[in-house]
């Protein structure tokens, strides 16, 4: 019998523990290492976070999923990996810390075959002063990153609405919280989200909605922006965003590395280098990401965190991280299969992987300061990699060391990202978007580096329909009802 | 004389002249329930098209 542990239990993590459980029987062991008792679909926060949704409608109790799954479930967080043992056993062990009520501090050492490192982003508040401390949410703003993150800020948001509506004019600032950022999307659709419930609740011209961001031009999403066909013509997802903005009235600061928050104001650098101050009633401002800080240990209890971890925390696999400058970068830079380099029983999925540099274009201000989106991993690629590296462990546990493994580059994956606002059925819209592929191909898509047939956005009911449809669709799956396998990631 | 009220904000800032804005007809098309019901059917083969390259 074989032994899979896979740290986290997100949505990377948890398409691969069940396509494992699935695939693997009961034969051998999946064991499932995450600190929360709930599972949370990340994406519908955002109606959590402007009160469309409750926190109960975005989450649901993993215990009981993995119970029917036959998924052993620890509620705890993965600390250190010993993938060599320790001085008296050679067997691979990690060594976790329970947060379950009752058990809250408890550590166990729990010995493994193959292990997937699942663990996601550290939501680093901590890299701008003033926007929290550590992991830690500050203070001064608000966050849609968690599902209490989430209910917060809706709670926040009704007193705007509430000062608006008595005649107090109010400013909401909504972006990123720092120039090395990630997630603009989800910022872009808070945003938007905002000014459809300010309109609804009568308080829109009450309200100054500004929009602040580390891309150096609006529809970068991190992804060095992406070129759709609109009219008979390509165009840049520039004009597409600029162009929504301006439908509704948000100004915008782009190129801009937020360094300082206090109450009511953040400090920002802009890519030309000048700086500037921009007050604000409410603001949500996403944090930047690191690796959530698991450390390594060889047999003599040495650090190895460094060969097993990138400097930013995420775990490295089998990427190029010596592409060099942005000239020489490739498609083929991006990893395939997501395996560590000298462990190969450890594999990492979703956004625990470390890419081998981001996807927009380098920029940094006069002053040095690195100012551009880090890559996104979003859901779609973070659920398809999840699996892909399942049926790699399965076929190493079931037919040996030298099973092919599978593949799942993000330079050969498309994503699909709906931004929507307003929940009832006619009166909301959504952008649309899909991309193919997620990292741009030049040597294959000459020009856009990716495929206009299958790279497209457009704004109506029927992607706020899709993105309804997709709630409901992504949870049930993650509950493991049947027919579940069906729906895809 | 005429204004439409799609293009006022064309004049809020520099920023927003220097874009594209909507007319009527886009604008009416977004909610036409007809045209987007196409529009779901169109997008989810595109989307499940995009999804089959990616596995
Ligand atoms: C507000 C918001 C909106 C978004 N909207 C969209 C969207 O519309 N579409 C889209 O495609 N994507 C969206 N995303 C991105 C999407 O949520 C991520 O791509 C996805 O969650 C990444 O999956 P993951 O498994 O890598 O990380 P996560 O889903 O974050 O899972 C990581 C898991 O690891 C656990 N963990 C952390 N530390 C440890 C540890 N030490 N040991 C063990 N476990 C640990 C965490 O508790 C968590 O359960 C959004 C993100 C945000 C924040």
């Amino acid at each position: 019998m074989s032994r899979l542990i896979i740290m986290g239990g997100g949505v990377s993590g948890h398409t691969a523990a069940t396509f494992a459980k699935k695939w693997l029987g009961d034969k051998h062991e999946v064991i499932v290492v995450t600190p929360n008792s709930q599972w949370n679909w990340i994406p519908s926060n955002i109606w959590v976070g402007v009160g469309q949704m409750t926190k109960e409608q975005v989450t649901f109790p993993l215990a009981p999923v993995y119970k029917k799954a036959k998924i052993d479930y620890k509620q705890a967080k993965a600390v250190s990996i010993h993938p060599n043992g320790k001085a008296d056993n050679d067997d691979a062990y990690i060594t976790i810390e329970y947060t379950e009520d009752g058990k809250v501090g408890q550590t166990e050492e729990l010995g493994y075959d193959y292990l997937i490192n699942a663990t996601g982003p550290k939501l680093n508040f901590g890299a701008t002063e003033g926007l929290g401390e550590g992991s830690n949410l500050g203070e001064h703003t608000v966050s849609v990153c968690t599902a209490d993150h989430a209910e917060h800020a809706s709670h926040e948001l009704e007193k705007i609405f509430a000062k608006a509506k008595a005649g107090e004019r109010q400013k909401i600032l909504v972006g990123t919280g720092h120039g090395m950022c990630t997630c603009q999307g989800a910022a872009f659709e808070y945003i938007f989200n905002i000014e459809h419930e300010a309109k609804k609740a009568g308080v829109r011209d009450m309200i100054d909605i500004k929009w602040i961001s580390n891309e150096a031009f609006l529809g970068d999403f991190g992804m060095g922006g992406l070129h759709m066909k609109v009219g008979g013509y390509a165009v840049s997802s520039k004009l597409f965003a600029e162009s929504l903005f301006a439908e509704r009235n948000v100004d915008w600061i782009i190129g801009a590395h937020v360094s300082k928050v206090e109450a009511g104001n953040i400090h920002y650098e802009l890519l030309d280098g000048s700086t500037g101050e921009e007050s604000f009633d409410f603001s949500m401002l996403i944090p930047p990401f690191a690796g959530v800080g698991l450390k390594a240990y060889d047999k003599a209890g040495e650090d190895i965190t460094a060969t097993i971890f990138a400097p930013n925390g995420f775990m490295k696999v089998d990427a190029n991280y010596s592409a060099g400058a942005y000239e020489n970068w490739k498609a083929s830079d991006w990893p395939r299969t997501y395996q560590n380099p000298t462990f190969s029983n450890m594999f990492a999925c979703g956004i625990a992987f470390a890419p081998p540099h981001i996807i927009s274009k380098p920029m940094s201000s006069p002053n040095g300061t690195p100012i551009n989106p880090t890559p996104p991993r979003t859901g779609m690629p973070s659920g398809i990699i999840g699996k892909a590296v399942a049926h790699s462990v399965c076929d190493l546990i079931t037919k040996g060391d030298s099973a092919k493994l599978h593949e799942a580059s993000m330079a050969e994956m498309g994503a699909a990202c709906v931004a929507s606002s307003g929940k009832g059925v006619f009166n909301g819209t959504a952008a649309a978007m899909t991309v193919y592929p997620v990292v741009p191909d030049f040597e294959k898509y000459p020009g856009t580096g990716r495929d206009t047939d299958y790279t497209f956005g457009e704004i109506g009911l029927a992607g706020h329909w899709i993105k309804h449809i997709l709630h409901h669709l992504f949870i049930y799956k993650a509950k493991v009802k049947p027919g579940w396998t069906l729906i895809p990631e | 004389m005429s204004t439409r009220k799609e293009e006022a904000n064309f004049a809020k800032s520099d920023q927003f002249n220097l874009t594209m804005l909507p007319g009527k007809f886009a604008i009416g098309l977004r909610t036409c329930k007809i045209f987007q019901l196409f529009r779901f059917v169109v997008i989810n083969i595109k989307m499940l098209i995009v999804v089959s390259k990616s596995h």
